[in-house]
């Protein structure tokens, strides 16, 4: 049994220690919000926080995040940045199939944790892990300067 | 199994009819059948295209899916706009299966999603529908209030009648409603009345796409249901030798182990221990008679058929003779390669296949062909097939194929429980069915002004259309592969566009992002370019030369010039290159503004659109639409490549299958000209004619024209420069 805090809330599950955070939060908590994109953290779909750092969740050892504090797409709107990029999504319409944007939300929502007016050069860091095929970059830029402008 | 599927709908007829009823538990239904004597009981819930509840509530079922290209928003807005509703008070359902009611007008009545044609496909029938409705409110109003209909009128949900101020809600309407005639004749409001239709809307399907609610296929959950994932063969057309089943079953978590003819599934508690069980199966594959294929055997071939005179697709005068005659002589051969679509969410299916019948979650473009094909698959009645459409995570074309779908009901019918097939990122790039590989040859003889008499193209590829639709091609023409070849916006004297059929073995090929104009006008935007640097002319004053007949071709040309400050200058191995097309009912012109390293790296800075789609429906979709086709051609132009060794697909993912990500992409301005003409397609003219524009580009910073995408950097590099 691996213990785990998701969203506040302690869980704990029965998981084999090599298997990634990502099948446990869709494949044993239920929560499909965060995605399965690649399985080599070359996307971002299945980006989540852990200790408030965005992180790839499908390459990631349950066993390495014991007793550590995990956030999800579904945990997120009640950060205050997380909030912020949800609304500036929204009012953007960043949002096309929208089955990376759980990914994006998450490293963008980090992002302005640490710089709430980042530069286009600290977008490009902190995104370019995060592939969207519908190509919403243009948008998903606006609205994380939106975002962090809100805060 | 699919080479015997018809999915053409027997009954399609351009003949359709408004029906209307009442609503079972209240409200009413309306929406268009097939056949004007067609049963009343088949409007019954949710067959049909709208239905208004006694709350007032309106509930829009989408005879287009959702893939993120906007319809679920663009939709709705023609209803909203006749009926006289707020788009606020509308909510949108995915459709049954059903092509004889969400048939596609525009692709033989298919109930089909793609080719850019939703709004074109639905601009009228939806209107019509929403506008018959509020007559039939009108109707029910003026008996109710004792009034003529003609004194009244309506505000977004309510009959209102002017002169005594009395107003009444459509939801208490409804029932009175459902008990009237269809009127015969159906106004429609006049263009410059409309309050909806031309005005950004706020898209309707993405509040839960930002907090993780909304369910695509794969995020289905059902109790006991198990999660699959496959191995087939990595070579096209292998099948199954061997595998440890033994070695599977002991990983914790897997449950079993199943087989078909070409793949391996592992059901089990979860993805992890499925993928885990799945690489213990070490399943051992007969590679069967494509095992040394090659891309290059098949550019070979594809060149040889490229000798044969091809079936005409349109003929002009005489453009052999023409060119016999010309002043200069401009010949050029150019290759488009295979192309994965990798949509971001991976292939994935849902079945329960029960003694009963049989339960499908999927996200599909063709619902009605996935359940044709399910039913055939288990040998079951249609009517036994239920399937359950989601958002999809991306569509591009894959989705409108159902060999995924078809695969997890083989290996359903082996299990006692639901599974969720999930194919890896690696099964979904290997197993895809690919853009065509296109190997086309040009020429063009130009005039003493430089001007061209002669213009010959010879397109050689895979039919899809013949495939897909299971036909024979009339005249020996695949519409698709020519499409965009055939309408050139040029005024030339003398044409011949041909198509030579030719099916390469071992590699399925299957729609794209703009499949046929993707291809075409890559090709022919990048030879007008060539004739231009011929005539010693400025490719946008050459092109304007030759559309000077063609004013809306001309007007998006004359718009992205401006904005793009054509002719200014951007430095050294910086240049701008300029396309221009008419594709999918919509004039686009696009310029490219790039940067060349000098070891040979493209970077495309800013791309201009400007865009004459007709009618805009939701202006803030066109825009958004046009971007993405933006960087989906990008992608493709700088990166997309499928090859193939030892007949296995060398690419697996998204590290040698790259995506644009967006440190690489570029500044994007959107100009929409004002047009009330008809509505023309969106989705996929912004990819179409990005990949001629960054070419075009390429060749004004560093001298060198490719032929051949995606872009090598060694041919660009500045030792190559001679």
């Amino acid at each position: 049994m691996v213990d785990l805090k998701v969203n506040g809330a302690a869980v704990s599950v029965d998981a084999p220690d090599d298997m990634p955070l990502l099948w446990v939060i869709r494949d044993i908590l239920g929560m499909t919000g965060t995605k399965f994109g690649c399985g080599i953290a070359q996307c971002g779909a299945c980006t989540v926080h852990v200790d408030g750092e965005a992180t790839r969740s499908c390459v990631l050892p349950v066993s390495d995040v014991a007793g550590k504090s995990i956030t999800t797409i579904e945990g997120i709107g009640s950060t205050p940045e997380g909030k912020a990029v949800q609304q500036a999504w929204l009012k953007m319409e960043v949002v096309q199939c929208g089955y990376c944007q759980s990914g994006q939300i998450m490293s963008a929502s980090a992002l302005i944790a640490a710089m709430p007016n980042p530069s286009d050069g600290d977008i490009d860091g902190a995104m370019s892990g995060n592939i969207c095929r519908c190509g919403t970059y243009v948008r998903i830029r606006e609205a994380i300067k939106d975002a962090g402008k809100s805060l | 199994m699919l080479d015997t599927l018809d999915v053409r709908e027997p009954s399609f007829s351009r003949r359709t009819f408004l029906k209307a009823t009442a609503a079972v538990g209240g409200g009413l239904i309306i929406g268009w059948i097939p056949e004007a004597g067609a049963d009343q009981a088949s409007l019954f819930a949710p067959n049909a295209f709208i239905r208004i509840d006694p709350a007032g509530k309106v509930t829009v079922v989408s005879p287009a899916i959702e893939m993120g290209q906007g319809t679920y928003t663009s939709l709705p807005m023609l209803v909203a706009e006749e009926l006289d509703i707020d788009l606020a008070n509308v909510t949108v359902d995915h459709a049954p299966p059903d092509a004889k009611h969400y048939g596609n007008p525009l692709v033989f009545g298919v109930q089909m999603t793609g080719g850019s044609t939703s709004v074109r496909a639905f601009f009228l029938p939806l209107r019509q529908a929403g506008a018959a409705a509020r007559q039939m409110l009108i109707q029910a109003a003026a008996a109710s209030l004792k009034v003529e209909a003609a004194s009244l009128s309506s505000e977004p949900g309510f009959v209102v009648h002017a002169a005594s101020g009395r107003r009444v809600a459509y939801g208490d309407l409804v029932d009175a409603a459902a008990k009237l005639p269809v009127p015969a004749d159906v106004k429609l409001k006049d263009p410059s009345q409309f309050r909806i239709i031309g005005t950004p809307a706020k898209r309707l399907d993405v509040s839960g796409k930002v907090d993780g609610t909304a369910t695509y296929g794969i995020d289905t959950k059902l109790p006991g249901m198990k999660i699959a994932t496959v191995a087939a063969s990595p070579v096209f057309g292998g099948k199954v030798k061997g595998f440890d089943e033994a070695a599977a079953l002991k990983v914790p978590g897997v449950h079993q182990v199943a087989k078909i003819d070409n793949a391996v599934a592992v059901f089990a508690d979860h993805y992890w221990a499925a993928k885990t069980g799945l690489e213990a199966a070490a399943v051992e594959f007969d590679d069967g008679p494509h095992a040394k294929l090659t891309t290059a055997d098949i550019v070979a071939d594809m060149a040889k058929a490229a000798e044969k005179d091809g079936a005409v697709a349109r003929k002009d005068g005489d453009a052999a003779g023409a060119f016999a005659k010309a002043v200069i002589k401009v010949e050029a051969t150019y290759e488009a390669p295979f192309l994965a679509h990798a949509t971001m969410e991976p292939i994935n299916c849902t079945v329960h296949a029960t003694a009963d019948g049989c339960d499908v979650w999927v996200g599909t473009q063709v619902p009605a062909i996935a359940q044709t094909v399910v039913a055939k698959t288990l040998n079951l009645p249609l009517e036994k097939v239920r399937i359950h459409n989601h958002l999809l995570g991306g569509g591009f074309g894959r989705r409108l194929e159902v060999d995924f779908i078809e695969q997890a009901a083989q290996f359903a019918a082996q299990a006692k429980f639901p599974i969720k097939v999930v194919w890896s990122r690696e099964e979904d790039i290997q197993h895809d069915m690919y853009r065509p590989y296109y190997y086309d040859r040009l020429s063009a003889g130009l005039d003493d002004q430089g001007l061209p008499v002669s213009w010959q193209h010879r397109i050689v590829g895979s039919s899809i259309i013949a495939r897909y639709f299971n036909i024979e091609l009339k005249d020996g023409i695949d519409v698709d592969a020519v499409d965009g070849a055939i309408e050139l916006p040029y005024a030339i004297p003398n044409v011949l566009v041909e198509y030579v059929r030719h099916e390469p073995p071992g590699i399925p090929t299957a729609f794209w992002r703009g499949v046929g104009p993707t291809h075409n006008i890559y090709v022919i935007e990048s030879f007008i370019d060539e004739l231009a640097a011929k005539a010693g002319k400025d490719p946008v004053e050459y092109r304007r030369a030759l559309l000077q007949k063609n004013p809306r071709a001309l007007g998006v040309l004359d718009k992205v010039a401006e904005m793009s400050k054509w002719g200014t200058s951007l430095g050294p191995r910086k240049g701008r290159g300029v396309s221009v097309q008419f594709a999918f009912g919509s004039y686009f012109a696009e310029v490219a503004e790039v940067t060349v390293s000098d070891k040979g790296v493209v970077h495309v800075d800013k791309v201009y659109a400007a865009v004459d789609c007709g009618v805009v429906v939701n202006p803030d979709t066109v825009v958004a639409q046009v971007e993405s086709g933006i960087i989906f051609g990008i992608t493709a132009v700088l990166h997309g490549e499928i090859t193939l060794k030892d007949g296995r697909v060398e690419q697996s993912n998204f590290h040698d299958y790259e995506m644009l990500r967006i440190d690489q992409a570029p500044e994007i301005e959107v100009a929409i000209i004002k047009s009330s003409e008809a509505p023309g397609g969106i989705g996929e003219p912004g990819t179409s004619a990005l990949t001629p524009a960054v070419l075009n580009a390429v060749h004004t910073a560093t001298g060198v024209r490719l032929r051949k995408t995606p872009i090598k950097s060694a041919d660009l590099a500045v030792s190559k420069k001679e």
